[in-house]
């Protein structure tokens, strides 16, 4: 007999926290759903756009009736729980059934605030909450002229302009002066005042409602000072207070909300709650994507994996009200410890200001240009330092030397034909039916069902952003896991290998309960990496969950074939060497030859069987492996330098053959490639490499995190050194960094810009010590890693398998 | 959607095509045929399996793929391929042809 597990509260966070289960274990639990409202789940956010006729209430429901067949859950729709007997385990609903459980699940929301005011039962005040508040606003706009919203925060702003937009006259009354206060700092709040007038919304600013006055139905209300106001409908928006009354009566411990654990138990430990009615940690949350995340721990607990922890969340907002602009996250006003960095068009409707904290960014407001918002709020939650990004913030993500795409067009103002994502030939058209039809919240789903963003990924912020809005603000912040397998993110993953010495991919996946018995393709090969990397000495290379290229050392190509490129160190090259790639290509009848922009020579349209063969023969002539199909030391470009070239003023030619030599063979998180220039003009174009050496009279300058591909970014600058062997233990030791730190697949560019140059530099330049240790520990993996894995296939006989049929037929 | 799968025309027929431990566990090998090659993977737990070497995206070769579960990921574009069937995982649709594998005494059968 599967146990019984009952969820109360048919709501965003119930069924997100079911969705998350259903993901682990669909058949652990018999599931059985109350739900007070005659509905199946929908999105709550979306009632906004409903009211203001820009949706219909098909286009929010999110699982139908059929989902909760199709996956044997029993839903009782309109049907509220009176109370819980906790002792035998029932909870009794209001037709006097009862129905017993193992484990209890909590999602009651939270209740509209009614002012305590004489006439707030009288027909004509509602609240904003639900379907049925919405039909009653929109069947009163129909018979009324006038409607007064008390409360001018987002949520009375949104029923303000839905109301509008129904074609009744509103006043929004407020009690203080300004608009969102607890969004939004006075200089956005009068933008905000301002755009809203104009669109024809009344507003009545600093003003106290004493009472409500009518016969059956509202006449007027009054304020305080003794004014009055007439009015045919009133809606409260004056805040929420979570739902805790049944738990309450039931004698679960309650303060604001249902008080829970970081595992969103309460304290009946049969009994959890996740979503707006629970108080954790002394916070209660109104928000979708903090519930997202609780809903994600409670399902990793139902499931009984045991190890998931709810630690809080940093939250942001958006006001959906269509053609208004408006983002807010964190502390926006700041107090005497920050710094603010503030910037005011008006003549555009442009503000913007940042708060800085300890050179972090710690809030934001944007109002009339949001498209940086998700950044903000990425470097935000990651901590990133931003002293050396400083001067450009307030630009915004596209100044920090991207000539890319990276998605700074305003996605609301792009028509539904045009590209979003250039690599698959999406539209944003495309994009928007998956989200809407499909129910998609987040990026990684929009990825699985449109193609979009799931190959180069530069379009990933547009993608974001026509997430944003089309459902609303919804992706989960905070530390991603690194895939479907598993609830832990990257960092955490890193962390334990290394603390318990994990030295095999199946170990990690043991030691951190991985969901799959053998992961999937994007973790293994990340899983993988981290292991050789951390334990190069004692972990074994699992080539089963490396690519194809890294598994036998060559390219893939369209069609089956292979690309072979041997290393040509610093790109300098011999006549035999010509010669031999020369009579290789004759032997074998290698269809194209060609320079690559990496200073060697790639060869096109090699069978598979051929490749080891191929080798052999390059291998005689002195040639090994270029790696150019790993996540690895690609390429060491030079220029000529200072031995031939009348400007050069350092041997670049040799500097980089040595490098290359010192650092061929090693894993990275992503391809890594260094070029060292002669003099300034910077022939090499060292400038958008992963490591970029620039030879000066003095000496070498060392250029960090560049890249030249997707999204062009200039190295930082990082140091003057003065000798070759400085050189090599910098770039040693920043490669050694990066590492032992990036996350899989994040190139040395993302990775500066998420720590920060100053760390870096806080740990090789001006800790020598550590820059010491990096250094060693490069050599010391290098011992391991620097074998060519040509000779060993070519002459060794090394996984012969791969390069031969099991069988041939006819 | 893939076209029809050539070699099951006709009666099928049992051929041995090598062991078990010719393929790698989480691994494939190829068998070749004048009609295209057949990919015969290996499961963690010994499964074996036989698809046509062709992703029905556009064509990428599965046994180069990364295996998993009963899955294999396409060297290409990433699409997930069912083992058991040859059919793409949803959101993606297409199917591979797929041969019935049998497997005694440490020797592969697939009936082409
Ligand atoms: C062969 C070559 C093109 C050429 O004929 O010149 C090439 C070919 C490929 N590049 Fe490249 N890139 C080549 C130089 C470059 C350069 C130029 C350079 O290195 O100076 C760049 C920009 C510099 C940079 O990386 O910052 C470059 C940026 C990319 C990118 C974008 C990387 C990024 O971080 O934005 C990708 C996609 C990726 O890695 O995910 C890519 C991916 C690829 C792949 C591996 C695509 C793939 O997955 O199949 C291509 C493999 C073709 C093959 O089978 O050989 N290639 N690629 C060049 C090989 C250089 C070498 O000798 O190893
Ligand atoms: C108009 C509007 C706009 C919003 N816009 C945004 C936005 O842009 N971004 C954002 O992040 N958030 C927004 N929110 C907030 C967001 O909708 C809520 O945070 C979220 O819906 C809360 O989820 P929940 O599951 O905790 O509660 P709910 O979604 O309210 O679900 C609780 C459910 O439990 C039911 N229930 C209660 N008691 C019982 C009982 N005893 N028995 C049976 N059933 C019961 C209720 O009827 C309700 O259906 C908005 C909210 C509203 C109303
Ligand atoms: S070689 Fe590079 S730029 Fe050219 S098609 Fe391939 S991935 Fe694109
Ligand atoms: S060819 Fe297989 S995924 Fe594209």
């Amino acid at each position: 007999m599967k146990e019984k597990l009952v969820l109360i509260g048919n709501g965003m966070a119930g069924i997100r926290a079911i969705e998350e289960l259903l993901k682990i274990n669909p058949d652990l639990y018999d599931i059985t759903v109350f739900g007070a409202e005659p509905y199946g789940n929908y999105n709550r956010i979306l009632l906004s756009p409903v009211l203001a006729g820009e949706k219909t209430i098909e286009d929010i429901i999110l699982n139908d009736d059929q989902w909760y067949v199709d996956n044997d859950i029993t839903l009782h729709k309109g049907k509220t729980i009176v109370s819980i007997d906790r002792k035998n385990r029932n909870v009794v609903c209001d037709d006097g059934t009862s129905t017993h459980y193992d484990r209890l699940l909590i999602a009651t929301g939270s209740n509209p605030f009614m002012i305590p005011i004489p006439g707030n039962d009288l027909e004509g005040v509602i609240s904003f909450r639900d379907i049925h508040d919405v039909d009653l606003m929109i069947d009163a706009a129909k018979k009324f002229k006038h409607a007064v919203v008390i409360g001018g925060g987002l949520l009375g702003l949104e029923a303000a302009n839905g109301l509008m937009q129904q074609g009744i006259s509103v006043t929004v009354v407020h009690l203080l002066d300004t608009l969102m206060e607890r969004q939004l700092d006075t200089d956005a709040a009068e933008l905000l005042r301002a755009s809203l007038e104009e669109r024809g919304l009344h507003f009545l600013m600093g003003k106290q409602t004493e009472s409500i006055t009518g016969e059956d139905r509202v006449k007027s209300i009054r304020f305080k000072d003794g004014t009055e106001l007439y009015t045919d409908l009133v809606v409260m928006a004056v805040g929420i207070r979570p739902n805790i009354e049944l738990a309450k009566n039931s004698g679960i411990h309650c303060e604001q909300g249902v008080v829970v654990n970081d595992t969103l138990q309460t304290f009946d430990p049969r009994i959890y709650a996740v979503g707006e009615c629970i108080q954790h940690r002394g916070m209660t949350y109104g928000l979708v994507a903090p519930l997202f995340e609780m809903a994600k721990v409670v399902a990793n607990h139902l499931a009984k994996m045991g190890y998931g922890r709810y630690e809080g969340s940093v939250t942001s907002t958006k006001l959906k009200v269509t053609g208004i602009d408006l983002f807010s996250a964190g502390d926006f006003n700041g107090d005497e410890t920050t710094e603010n960095i503030v910037m005011k068009d008006a003549s555009t409707g442009v503000y913007k200001k940042l708060v800085i904290k300890d050179n972090r960014l710690h809030g934001a407001v944007l109002y009339g240009d949001t498209v940086d918002g998700a950044w903000y709020f990425r470097l935000m939650r990651e901590e990133t330092d931003i002293s050396d990004i400083r001067s450009h913030l307030l630009f915004g993500e596209s100044h920090l030397g991207d000539a890319g795409h990276g998605g700074q067009n305003a996605a609301a103002t792009m028509s539904d034909d045009m590209q979003v994502c250039d690599c698959n030939g999406v539209c944003k058209g495309d994009i928007v039916k998956a989200i809407t039809t499909k129910g998609l919240f987040t990026v990684d789903d929009v990825k699985l069902h449109t193609k979009a963003a799931a190959s180069c990924g530069s379009c990933t912020g547009l993608v974001e952003q026509i997430l944003a809005s089309t459902v609303g603000d919804y992706e989960a912040p905070e530390h991603a896991p690194m895939c479907k397998c598993t609830d832990h993110p990257h960092d955490d993953v890193r962390k334990a290998i290394r603390d318990q010495k994990l030295t095999s991919v199946e170990s990690v996946m043991k030691f951190m309960d991985w969901r799959t018995p053998d992961g999937c393709a994007s973790c293994r090969p990340a899983l993988n990496y981290y292991v050789i990397s951390s334990w190069p000495a004692d972990s074994k290379d699992d080539y089963q969950s490396r690519f194809i290229n890294e598994r036998v050392h060559a390219n893939i190509q369209k069609d089956g074939t292979y690309s072979v490129v041997p290393r040509m160190f610093g790109g300098v090259t011999t006549p035999d060497e010509l010669r031999a790639i020369a009579d290789v290509a004759d032997k074998y009848n290698i269809p194209d030859i060609k320079v690559t922009g990496g200073q060697r020579i790639d060869m096109f349209g090699v069978k598979k069987e051929q490749l080891p063969a191929v080798w052999k023969d390059l291998n005689e002539a002195g040639m090994v492996s270029g790696h150019a199909y790993g996540k690895a030391l690609r390429t060491v470009k030079t220029c000529v330098g200072s031995k031939w070239c009348r400007f050069g003023v350092q041997d670049s030619t040799q500097m980089g053959i040595d490098m290359e030599k010192m650092t061929w063979g090693s894993w990275t998180p992503h391809k890594y490639k260094i070029a060292v220039s002669g003099c300034p003009r910077n022939c090499a174009e060292a400038t958008i490499k992963d490591f970029g050496v620039v030879g000066v009279e003095s000496g070498w300058e060392l250029h960090v995190g560049g890249n030249g591909g997707i999204k062009v970014r200039v190295t930082d600058l990082l140091c003057r050194v003065e000798t070759e062997e400085e050189v090599k233990e910098y770039g040693a030791a920043f490669m050694q960094l990066y590492r032992e730190e990036a996350r899989y697949l994040e190139r040395t560019a993302p990775w500066i810009e998420r720590v920060g140059l100053s760390y870096v530099k806080e740990k090789m330049v001006e800790d020598a010590d550590n820059r010491a240790a990096l250094y060693q520990r490069f050599l010391e993996s290098q011992k391991y890693a620097q074998i060519d894995p040509w000779a060993e296939r070519a002459s060794e006989g090394v996984d012969q398998h791969e390069f031969t049929p099991i069988k041939k037929l006819g | 959607m893939q076209a029809e799968v050539k070699f099951s025309k006709g009666e099928a027929q049992w051929l041995e095509i090598g062991s078990v431990e010719d393929i790698p566990k989480l691994g494939a090998r190829v068998v070749t045929t004048p009609d295209g090659d057949i990919a015969v993977f290996r499961a963690a737990d010994d499964a074996i399996f036989a698809l046509r070497d062709k992703c029905p995206h556009k064509g990428g070769p599965l046994s180069q793929g990364i295996v998993h579960g009963h899955k294999v990921t396409c060297p290409m574009h990433n699409w997930n391929i069912d083992l058991e069937t040859g059919e793409a995982v949803a959101p993606d649709e297409g199917c591979a042809g797929h041969f019935k594998t049998n497997v005694e005494n440490g020797k592969i059968f697939i009936a082409i």
